[in-house]
């Protein structure tokens, strides 16, 4: 396996839980409701996926620990902001804070145990081929149902009646709600989809990126997710390209200090976040385009009357 | 059963009132459930949480210590919530204030005086300042999103101060451990008491810090201005506010007390810069900003709390042996009860079930 092959093998388990977040994410403000709480959702699937799977051996039971440790957890998330009608932005501060503090406990006992990492899947002959081979047919379960979710995301919010109907939730849910749309539900089950996204991304975290537990071990991954929605104007595949743009760029700099090529490796662990506050920078600044994009009922409360 | 909020015609004085406390209340009773869980006698558990740390001198001190950056942060950041301006890098622009107000003690020791003080202290705060304005500017200039941007900057603050103590500042002298040399006495924010413990000046900043927000809040044009702004930015915009100008405003003044709580925490509690000053101050800010519902005064009895929270947590540690960490998850918990109650403010709550729904058609 050559050196360039290896990088891109890399550059894909980094961008893989950045894009299973995002387009979680994308399709929680797609339904006009913005949860801040992406990062406490991860790290908590970071958690349960890293215990399940220690304690069962089966990093499988692990990644549906942690997807249903999301799902679970983003309820919390849509209790207050969709039935109590909560502001949004603190209620998924709120959750991420939780969320970041749960996890430390629940993992204290964790730290320094060795993880169980979820095995790649190869498949005969084509995994062989040069360059691509281990790229498209030898990489681990989680980058194949990364990949799957951004078709099906795409399918399902451009091409079904129900995406249309999500659609419709986030971009105006007054008139949805008189054409007789149950708003809240459809916003729940986004928010549990997102939920459940965010805790899948955690595990491929702490199953396969580096398998441990570590704590805060997302390191800002949810919030870099909230911006490559925003990065990506609520479209599918741009998240893809965002999430390995990230990818990259974070890949990129972990080999520049290994080459040691004398800039401190502080500067260069944070390029990653500057980059995020450049390339949001660079999308904003169109306030046209952003406009036009963004979900128009995003974070604002509704209360149906009846 | 279902939950249905009804909208009260006009808000709740009462609730509006009684919210933060009702949310304490479930706290506790959250917290005894979670005491319960983990197989602890809920009632002691929550003495030693809450009421063991009160019972010695020392450990007021230790409240003062803790609940100084957290009333100083959250004062700043009532301006900026009240104003809609979501700054919520108060940690990164606390780290910066704690850089550059350790710049005369540590690159300039011989400087000793009764000078010093206030020059770092302005520097401090002229450092978290600095660090607010590149969101706040980002915001007013770009219409980027102020959340990601700030929040990006912590990270950024976070890995600066490490090169920082690590690299050029270290302490030639200190066997390369991580520091930088220990600050000189003209350097150290005096303590209040000097004989009974350890609690500093900064408490005094913080509260001083809290009435002169208050008032401006209350009692200025400006104060009026974050209101209106905050509430309707339309309505602002028609009594002619400007709604960039203030987003600087907002940022500046919640900048400055971040670094101003950086510097008086490096300066009066640790005495020298480390990898990592403040375990998450910037971030528990937010929830002291909200329980005392984003009104300075509130704010200095919600600091107080959430200062309780993290003794009670080492306190729980040594006597209880549950991890100090289950402090963050009360933090946590508190927030959401807040949020919670407040909506009590604004609707009332009404329970249907299948039979009251029924009868409610057929009247």
């Amino acid at each position: 396996m050559g050196m360039f092959e290896a990088i891109l093998l890399t550059v894909a388990t980094a961008a893989t839980p950045l894009l299973i977040a995002a387009m979680g994410e994308l399709v929680v403000e797609r339904s006009g409701v913005l949860n801040l709480g992406v990062e406490g959702m991860m790290i908590m699937g970071a958690v349960a996926g890293f215990g399940v799977a220690q304690m069962t051996g089966s990093a499988w039971l692990g990644m549906l620990a942690a997807i249903l440790a999301g799902a679970a957890f983003s309820l919390l998330f849509g209790f207050l902001t969709l039935t109590l009608v909560t502001n949004q932005v603190a209620t998924g501060l709120a959750l991420t804070l939780l969320g970041l503090g749960a996890s430390a406990m629940i993992g204290e006992s964790f730290v320094g145990l060795p993880g169980v990492r979820m095995q790649s899947l190869n498949i005969p002959f084509l995994s062989d081929l040069p360059v691509v081979g281990k790229l498209l047919f030898g990489q681990d379960p989680i980058f194949y149902i990364s990949i799957l979710l951004t078709i099906g995301v795409t399918w399902f919010l451009f091409r079904t009646r129900a995406g249309l109907t999500l659609r419709a939730v986030g971009d105006n849910h007054t008139s949805a709600h008189a054409l007789g749309v149950r708003v809240v539900r459809v916003r729940y089950l986004a928010v549990m989809f997102g939920g459940a996204c965010a805790g899948l991304a955690g595990a491929q975290l702490s199953l396969v990126y580096v398998p441990q537990w570590v704590e805060n071990m997302t390191s800002g991954r949810g919030w870099i997710a909230l911006a490559l929605v925003v990065f990506a104007s609520w479209r599918p595949w741009r998240i893809l390209a965002g999430a390995y743009l990230f990818g990259a760029v974070t890949i990129g700099q972990l080999h520049a200090q290994a080459l040691g090529i004398g800039i401190p490796s502080q500067f260069m662990s944070s390029l990653p976040y500057l980059a995020t506050i450049i390339v949001l920078v660079l999308i904003s600044r169109n306030k046209r385009l952003t406009l036009m994009n963004t979900p128009t009922s995003l974070g604002k409360p509704f209360v149906p009357d009846r | 059963m279902r939950v249905e909020l009804v909208k009260r015609p006009q808000h709740s004085a009462l609730f509006s009132a009684l919210s933060p406390f009702i949310a304490l209340f479930l706290t506790l009773i959250a917290g005894a459930i979670l005491f319960s869980i983990l197989g602890k006698n809920p009632v002691s558990a929550l003495y030693y949480y809450f009421v063991e740390p009160l019972t010695e001198v020392w450990s007021w001190h230790e409240l003062l210590v803790k609940a100084a950056p957290l009333i100083l942060i959250a004062v700043g950041l009532s301006v900026c919530f009240l104003s809609n301006n979501w700054n919520i890098g108060a940690e990164g622009q606390l780290i910066m204030g704690g850089i550059a107000g350790s710049i005369l003690p540590v690159v300039f020791p011989d400087f000793q005086g009764w000078y010093v003080l206030p020059v770092m202290l302005l520097l401090g705060m002229a450092g978290g300042m600095a660090y607010a304005t590149i969101p706040a500017f980002l915001k007013v200039r770009f219409n980027t999103n102020e959340i990601l941007t700030s929040l990006m900057l912590v990270y950024v603050a976070q890995l600066f101060l490490d090169w920082i103590v690590r690299g050029p500042w270290r302490n030639p002298q200190g066997f390369n451990f991580p520091e930088t040399v220990q600050f000189n006495d003209s350097a150290i924010l005096p303590a209040i008491w000097a004989d009974s413990g350890r609690a500093h000046w900064g408490f005094i900043l913080a509260v001083v810090a809290a009435l002169l927000v208050w008032f401006m809040l209350s009692r200025t044009l400006s104060g009026f201005e974050v209101k209106v702004l905050g509430r309707s930015a339309r309505a602002g915009r028609f009594a002619g506010f400007s709604a960039g100008r203030l987003t600087f405003f907002a940022f500046l003044v919640s900048g400055a007390l971040a670094g101003l709580a950086g510097i008086a925490e490096v300066s009066g509690a640790v005495g020298q810069l480390r990898t990592s000053i403040s375990p998450g101050y910037g971030f528990t800010a937010i929830i002291v900003a909200f329980l005392g519902r984003l009104n300075p005064l509130g704010i200095v009895a919600a600091g107080l709390v959430l200062a309780l929270s993290y003794l009670g947590g080492e306190a729980a540690q040594v006597s209880l042996g549950i991890s100090e960490k289950s402090a963050r998850i009360f933090q946590g918990i508190i927030l959401f009860f807040v949020l919670a109650s407040d909506t009590l403010i604004y609707y009332r709550i009404r329970f249907v079930t299948r039979h009251s729904d029924a009868a409610a058609k057929g009247a």
